[in-house]
């Protein structure tokens, strides 16, 4: 299971990469949003996936003597999916702000300020 | 519990929260925001002065004993910068009074630069490394709403540019905290120093150490992640890229500091001499890129490249003395470079424009403020008496036992053309004679908020020249701290 996803992960950071040096802005989006997503499966994945129970101790119940699953990552991927999400919808109404006022998809347009 | 540890994040955040429940107030915001940001420099000051009789100060939250729970924690260079942003965010709030128009401050100025301050402070206090990708999040979030605000041409372009590399570092970062957690099993900084220095695969561990690198590199602004900052910096209102001159990257080169004396120090002979090679890269670059400019706030944003090189040069000698001149670096530059933001835009409000060509007679027209610009400039440049020159000093005098002297050399050579591009703008805006018929305007009555600022940083510049001694001692004393990176794990996770 860890190849297949170690592959997701790595297909994923190639298509985010590949995205992000295209020239127009929207494609750029979509570049950011698929290279968080391939951050939170690489933690996903580097964290150890355990076929295992929940990490649930009952009322007064003694502690898990069994394997049970790290619940960490998940805590931090859900953390992270949280900002990116709120990351994502700023930059979606930047990139509609900036394409009303600049006219252009075209990252190469954006020189009004360079001298 | 310690309070001084909670107030530096808790303040910011009731000011924000308040000034957004008074919205349609706007002199009300700006005075509960004055007010904020005058508690916050209070609180920052009595954090440093608890951790300079008290030593490393440590608060676990909801009591879940480390590395379980959260952990705040702040020795001295924390505290230290603690107090940095507590300085900035009084003056930048002076400066924002009258210089921060109405409609921005209708469309909420003043909570995302409290938000803002609240990143700040809780990235410098955290002893988590998650956390700190949190508030570094909180503090980018505010900083990308804070730049497009006002929505003109420029600041469009700006953010695009700034949010894309700015996202790019933060999934980096978040990346190599993923293997890194897969690795060691903990996030803890003190927990990982401890169970990193007996790790069985050092290699390893120097690739994700490189993958920080690179992640707290691109929000430092050193070579070559730097080309987002002198894209993005001129474009926002003055009281914003002061802000973010101060304080922004300096939170990058904190964080690099501190994962670089606390927990990647397993193969210091290839990853500080890296750094040392990237800092007189970046001094280099930087001043070269500011020689070349000719718009007052784009050849400040270039220095403040350069200027980041010096302060990773002292973490990559790597000597307690070296590190303390980075801390008195770091101490010198956000008050001098917020200085001169804050400068250039008094420029630009009696001439309306930041183009050096178009600028000038303001010697004439306003002696005072000439002499305003020239502490600050003279000071960058590293001038004695002033704190630049301590600063330099510091640097120099950590690499000569090292035998460094490559980088002794480039950084001398970088101050002397950082001196070539501040009399660059003394020349064009202050000296050279204005033919133009347009009359420097000036509105007494506002400019009385944009001087106070200008004026109190100008004194601390010239306090940390003339009292060098004990700020140096205490720079020094933190960089012992991070030199010695077991007391900071002892105060974390107690034990012997």
């Amino acid at each position: 299971m860890e190849i297949v996803l170690a592959f997701v992960v790595g297909g994923l950071y190639a298509a985010a990469i590949y995205l992000l040096l295209r020239r127009s802005l929207i494609k750029l989006l979509i570049g950011l949003v698929l290279l968080s997503h391939a951050a939170n499966l690489l933690i996903f994945t580097a964290a150890g996936l355990t076929r295992a129970q929940p990490p649930i101790v009952g009322d007064k119940a003694a502690p898990l003597a069994t394997v049970v699953a790290d619940p960490l990552p998940q805590a931090l991927i859900l953390t992270a999916i949280v900002i990116s999400f709120g990351v994502t919808a700023f930059a979606l109404v930047l990139a509609y702000r900036a394409h009303k006022i600049v006219g252009v998809d075209d990252l190469d347009r954006l020189t009004s300020t360079d001298t | 519990m310690n309070l001084w540890l909670i107030l530096p994040i808790v303040i910011p955040l009731l000011t924000a929260v308040i000034t957004t429940l008074m919205y349609p107030t706007l002199r009300a915001q700006r005075w509960v925001s004055l007010g904020g940001a005058t508690a916050l420099l209070v609180a920052a000051l009595g954090l440093l002065n608890d951790v300079w009789h008290n030593g490393i100060q440590v608060t676990q939250m909801g009591n879940w004993r480390a590395p379980y729970g959260i952990t705040l924690v702040a020795d001295l260079f924390s505290a230290l910068m603690v107090t940095l942003a507590g300085i900035i965010g009084f003056a930048v709030a002076v400066y924002s009074l009258t210089s921060i128009d109405a409609a921005r401050v209708r469309f909420g100025y003043y909570p995302l630069y409290h938000f803002l301050l609240m990143g700040v402070c809780g990235a410098f206090i955290t002893g988590d490394l998650f956390n700190l990708y949190v508030w570094f999040e909180v503090m980018l979030m505010a900083s990308f709403v804070l730049l497009a605000l006002g929505g003109e041409r420029g600041q469009l372009e700006g953010a695009i540019k700034y949010v894309t590399l700015n996202l790019m570092s933060s999934a980096l970062f978040l990346a190599a905290m993923g293997i890194l957690y897969g690795l060691v099993g903990t996030l803890n900084m003190a927990d990982l120093a401890r169970k990193l220095s007996a790790t069985a695969q050092p290699g390893l561990v120097v690739a994700v150490a490189l993958l920080f690198l690179a992640a707290f590199g691109i929000k430092a602004a050193i070579f070559p992640l730097f080309f987002w900052l002198p894209a993005s910096y001129h474009t926002p209102p003055v009281a914003v890229s002061a802000v973010f001159a101060g304080l922004l990257t300096k939170v990058g080169v904190y964080a690099l500091i501190r994962v670089f004396t606390l927990i990647f120090i397993q193969d210091v002979a290839f990853t500080h001499t890296l750094i040392l090679g990237l800092a007189g890269l970046t001094m280099i670059t930087g001043v070269l890129g500011a020689v070349a400019q000719n718009e007052f706030r784009r050849v400040l944003s270039f220095h403040i490249v350069s200027q980041i090189g010096y302060m990773i040069m002292g973490l990559g000698l790597f000597t307690p003395l070296g590190l303390a001149a980075a801390v008195f670096y770091i101490a010198h530059h956000i008050i001098v470079k917020t200085n001169l933001f804050l400068i250039s835009g008094v420029v630009e409000r009696m001439s309306g424009t930041f183009e050096l060509k178009k600028l000038g007679g303001l010697y004439r027209a306003q002696p005072g403020l000439a002499v305003l610009f020239l502490i600050p400039a003279m000071s960058l440049a590293g001038l004695p008496p002033l704190s630049g020159f301590f600063a330099k000093l510091g640097l120099i005098q950590a690499g000569l036992p090292l035998e460094q002297y490559v980088i002794i050399g480039v950084a001398l050579g970088v101050s002397l053309l950082t001196l070539f591009s501040m009399l660059k703008i003394w020349n064009e805006a202050f000296w050279k004679p204005l033919d133009d018929r347009r009359p420097l305007t000036e509105d007494r009555r506002s400019s009385v908020a944009l001087f106070i600022p200008i004026v109190l940083l100008a004194l601390l510049t010239l306090l940390i020249g003339f009292g060098a001694g004990p700020i140096f001692a205490l720079a020094l004393r933190a960089g012992q701290e991070l030199m010695q990176p077991t007391d900071y794990i002892r105060a974390v996770l107690g034990g012997p």
